[in-house]
């Protein structure tokens, strides 16, 4: 391999005078630590290396080393459900609670190899020799690597345990060049994986959250954004979405965030179970963290990794998703290599091709039929945390150009605890279209036609609450003061869903389809109401009211009784009430005099 | 602190903070220096690059009177540490360590590296156990957890220095751990007035508090660079204390808005390209390096947990400062001027503010089993009441519905009854129970954060 020698240092970067040649972006290693960096430039005579870690100590001659190919990451059994920095190094070594540089790699462990061909088939790139089980839920494949030559078997080891970096199988490639393969193999972060084919997504990748799945579903192989200012609970949503999403594999990227969340999600992770197999959920999850006091340049790698990583995952077919929390830091990131290298600065001083690179990273999410001839996805969500909270700035309006689905969080709503907060007239999802047939053919023929009288009435209310603000509740005609009301069920009864709660942190699509349908009746029984003249504060007064603003919290999946009940309860009260108004013949002038709002 | 390598007559060129040195000892980046003048004055640098020819010294203190001839140079042959041994409590210290109450120096056990290293989060122990400060708007509301980091956010004219004061003088852990003496204060002025200064150690001595405490002091008088420095010794002292002596530590910071001004200095006095407001692009990076040294260790004792306090330019909660700080922090404390001039102690404006660790560090076998629930309720009320007072505004109190009139009324009772408590410290308990009263008032139907088990048991 190449060589070079430092003869300049500074911060994260270094100038060496090389022997031999280096590629850009070539993966190097420096010193007698063996700190990771990458070649970010070359002159004939020098090259510029960016490092990855902590730089103290290192002086002008310490020796630069090449790799000979980009900065890559090991892909195998052994990565599932463990914590890496952003390089995909394990850092969950009990032994020193510190980050220390310095290269360490992941050692190889030993799986269970069941083959799965035989001597003399034929294989090709993507495809799979054999199963291999590491303990938990999930059984992995062990590909032949995209970009091998298709061939021959010519040898193949039999059911065992077998480090994951030993030879389990020997190829003849057609041209007559042996080739072996093991279970892990490397794989450059920068390039994404090929596929056979991307399929269209027509399926939803259900979150458990009412307001996600009803308002503004994400669909699998999708995107999704979620922008909100400090405090507005973009991790807490991110967490409680990796917790009980129905995807089959979890990749965390916690990238320029806090170590406390690490450590939290990390604890929390090993506690809970996974509702669908009832192993924990770490099991299914994978964390790269990156927190904001590690090394910056790493920041900017962490993306990469975790996308290649969720890449690997979906070649073995699975449904992968990951969260990143948050592509700010990683905008941010990007700036100070940019500024290191004296680019010319765009908006915001963010370099001009952060457009580019948001569009590279949203783009590799999809869903495909593997080279394996599998199904499989990768679906982003991506937080961004904006500046002062201010929406108009460049990651959020670049990200908005690239994802599916944005779910816009609200100070407003975060300030009076309504969790999640998201807004739902600053949020969108552009395939809520193509997913309401999802929900047809699970049962729920009603999903578009309730979605859509929601989200109407969310946003009367909105124009409905400065007039009140204005004029006062009490001077407005019941049709509007009726549509208030009912708003407020929607908000406080459907849309609030707090991710602290044993019944409610997770709704399956059965149960938001019942919640979806009694709002639905609820909203059905005040136009009747107001139909028949009654002042609508009558209902909202009646303890029903409460129950159904409460029956999140305390109505549990399964309990379709006490959902029954409340329906039962709900149409007793709406005819009592007509009837005593018939009785006493309140107002009947009162409800023509509205709008025709509702 | 031995000497190393010593290098004479090498200096020749000095530029603002910068000093130029012939590279003729082997060296490495990042290591600590010190730069005797031909006075005999000491200076501490930090070399920042280095070439074949050449070696560039970052200085720390001021660099003015310095010298190129009959200049020693000093390689400390390793990143600038901190000596800290037994004997820190009760102690003043100068900006960079060094005392300033006239005592002796320290006995050094340890020396640690001032920078630190990032704590692994798989080795990060999950903050959840409570800390009491005695203000109802914290414990009740918006509890602190060890651990964690809670900044309180101010502005100029506001009485954040005495807020600070009394966190430190009344703060404790719950009953049954405040026996055993596990609790100590790290309190570091950063770039302070001398009244500040003197006001904080003269508190200190008369309540007491000073024998559980370690005072750092960087006056506004002193250099920017050294300004640099001084939170991170304090968190040093702070790391020493908690994992090595196993204490419980809570680091009070003021003024952090201080720090990024000094750092807004330096970096400009370095040629580096300024981002928003003239601020540094690392301000978060940087800003992260001291607040994620907040926390706890899996298997050691102690904890570390931070309350920084920064004040607020003009107010303006979106300026990068406050900004950058909401990133990074887990959560914050707002201070408000229209409570202050209605003379409510402390003014804390109770919407904004948030603690993102209350939900682990409250509630069953943490405070108590309710908590939760009743900070949940009164914040959501509190948040209607605020609604109707706009709203009053407009129409006037007259035009208000009665519902909207309780809520009124409910709001100028908690902000008199729950915030302000002036001089009289508050456990939780009490809070509680004034919220519980405050909630009586209202009809249990508009309760919706409680369940009905809750309201039979509280509000009957």
């Amino acid at each position: 391999m190449s060589r070079a020698s430092a003869i300049w240092v500074s911060g994260p970067v270094m100038r060496a005078r090389p022997e031999g040649s280096f590629q850009l972006r070539e993966s190097v290693t420096v010193g007698e630590r063996r700190l990771l960096g990458e070649v970010i430039r070359i002159a004939r005579d020098e090259i510029t290396v960016q490092l990855y870690e902590d730089t103290s100590g290192l002086r002008p001659g310490v020796l630069v080393e090449g790799t000979g190919r980009p900065l890559s990451v090991r892909l195998g059994p052994g990565i599932l459900s463990r914590i890496f920095d952003g390089l995909l190094r394990p850092i969950g070594d009990p032994s020193d609670p510190y980050v220390q540089p310095g290269l360490c790699r992941i050692e190889p462990q030993r799986f269970h190899f069941e083959p799965g061909v035989r001597v003399g088939d034929r294989v090709s790139p993507g495809g799979s020799i054999g199963t291999l089980s590491n303990g938990t839920a999930l059984d992995l494949r062990c590909l032949i690597p995209p970009g091998h030559p298709p061939g021959e078997v010519v040898e193949i080891l039999d059911a065992g345990r077998y480090l994951d970096d030993e030879p389990l199988c020997r190829l003849r490639a057609d041209d007559g060049s042996p080739h072996a393969v093991t279970m892990s193999h490397e794989w450059p972060v920068r390039v994404p994986r090929p596929v056979a084919a991307r399929l269209p997504s027509d399926q939803p990748m259900l979150t458990g959250q009412r307001l996600i799945d009803c308002l503004f579903p994400v669909a699998r192989g999708g995107t999704g954004a979620i922008p909100g200012g400090f405090g507005t609970g973009k991790t807490v949503l991110l967490e409680t979405v990796a917790k009980w999403c129905d995807a089959d594999l979890i990749v965390y990227v916690g990238c320029g965030e806090r170590g406390n969340e690490m450590a939290g999600l990390l604890a929390e992770f090993s506690e809970l179970e996974d509702p669908r197999t009832g192993r924990p959920l770490m099991e299914r999850t994978l964390v790269i963290a990156n927190t904001s006091n590690m090394p910056v340049s790493a920041r900017e790698a962490s993306i990469y990794t975790g996308i290649t990583v969720a890449e690997y995952f979906r070649d073995q077919g699975l449904a992968v998703t990951l969260m990143a929390d948050s592509t700010s830091r990683w905008a941010e990131a990007l700036r100070e290599v940019s500024g290191r290298l004296g680019e010319l600065p765009g908006e915001g001083g963010y370099p001009a091709y952060l457009s580019s690179r948001l569009a590279d990273f949203y783009e590799r999410a999809a869903r495909v039929r593997t080279l394996g001839g599998d199904l499989g996805s990768v679906t982003l969500l991506g937080a961004v945390s904006p500046p002062s909270g201010d929406f108009s700035e460049p990651v959020t309006t670049h990200t908005k150009r690239y994802v599916g689905c944005l779910w816009g969080l609200d100070a407003k709503r975060a300030q009076a605890r309504f969790y999640p907060a998201i807004n739902p007239l600053n949020s969108y999802s552009l395939v809520a279209e193509r997913l309401a047939r999802w929900w047809h053919t699970q049962g729920c023929t009603r999903w578009q036609e309730l979605r859509s009288r929601f989200l109407t009435l969310l946003e009367e209310e909105s124009r409905l609450e400065r007039m009140a603000r204005i004029i006062g509740r009490d001077a407005m005609p019941a049709r509007q003061r009726a549509l208030l009301i009912c708003a407020q069920l929607v908000n406080e009864g459907f849309l609030r869903q707090s991710a602290f709660s044993e019944n409610d942190r997770y709704a399956s699509p059965e149960r938001q389809a019942v919640m979806m349908r009694l709002i639905g009746s609820f909203l059905e029984g005040t136009e009747r109401l107001l139909d028949a003249g009654i002042a609508p504060e009558r209902i909202a007064e009646d303890p029903v009211y409460r129950r159904l603003t409460r029956m999140g919290e305390e109505i549990p999946d399964g309990d379709w009784d006490a959902f029954a009940a409340i329906d039962r309860e709900l149409t007793a009260v709406v005819r009592r009430l007509i009837d005593a108004g018939r009785e006493s013949g309140e107002g009947v002038g009162d409800s023509r005099d509205g709008t025709d709002a509702m | 602190m031995y000497a190393r390598l010593v290098g004479e007559e090498i200096a020749y060129r000095a530029e603002g903070p910068l000093l130029f040195l012939e590279r003729s000892l082997d060296v490495g980046l990042n290591e600590a220096v010190e730069v005797e003048g031909a006075d005999g004055s000491v200076r501490l640098g930090r070399i920042a690059a280095l070439d074949l020819e050449s070696v560039t010294v970052e200085m720390l203190d001021d660099s003015a009177g310095l010298a190129l001839s009959g200049t020693r140079v000093r390689f400390l042959g390793e990143p600038l540490r901190f000596h800290v041994g037994p004997g820190l409590l009760g102690r003043i210290f100068d900006g960079v360590g060094k005392p300033l109450d006239g005592g002796p120096p320290l006995a050094a056990a340890r020396a640690y590296r001032v920078d630190g290293h990032p704590i692994k989060p798989s080795a990060r122990e999950a903050p959840d156990q409570y800390l009491e400060t005695g203000f109802s708007a914290i414990d009740l509301m918006n509890s602190l957890v060890r651990g964690q980091k809670l900044p309180i956010f101010s502005g100029g004219g506001l009485p954040h220095d005495r807020i600070a004061v009394d966190i430190a003088r009344n703060a404790r852990l719950p009953d049954e751990e405040s026996e055993s003496g596990e609790f100590a204060i790290v309190f570091a002025g950063i770039g302070i007035p001398h009244d500040s200064a003197e006001f904080f150690r003269e508190e200190m001595e008369k309540s007491g508090a000073l024998a559980r405490t370690v005072l750092f002091l960087n006056l506004a008088s002193d250099s920017s660079a050294q300004r640099l420095l001084t939170p991170r010794f304090a968190l040093t002292a702070a790391e020493y204390l908690a994992f090595a002596e196993g204490k419980h530590v809570l680091v009070i910071l003021t003024d952090l808005t201080n720090y990024c001004e000094a750092l807004r200095e330096v970096s400009a006095s370095r040629g580096e390209i300024p981002s928003r407001k003239g601020y540094p692009g690392y301000l978060y990076s940087d800003l992260a390096t001291l607040y994620e040294r907040a926390g706890r260790i899996r298997g050691l004792l102690g904890s570390v947990t931070q309350l920084p306090i920064l004040t607020m330019p003009n107010d303006d909660i979106t300026h990068p400062i406050p900004d950058l700080t909401g990133y990074i922090t887990e959560g914050q404390i707002v201070l408000d001027r229209d409570l202050h001039r209605r003379a409510h102690y402390p003014p804390i404006r109770l919407l904004p503010s948030l603690s993102r660790l209350m939900k682990d560090g409250t509630g069953r076998g943490r405070t108590h089993a309710d908590h939760p629930a009743l900070a949940a309720q009164l914040y959501a009320t509190y948040s209607q009441a605020r609604q109707a007072r706009v709203l009053a505004s407009v129409v006037g109190e007259d035009g208000l519905s009665e519902r909207d009139r309780r809520l009124l009324r409910f709001g100028d009772a908690f902000e008199r009854d729950l915030l302000a408590q002036g001089d009289a410290v508050r456990t939780l308990e009490e809070g509680m129970d004034i919220g519980w009263r405050l909630l009586r008032e209202l009809p249990p139907g508009e309760l919706h954060r409680l369940d009905d088990r809750q309201i039979h048991e509280h509000l009957r």
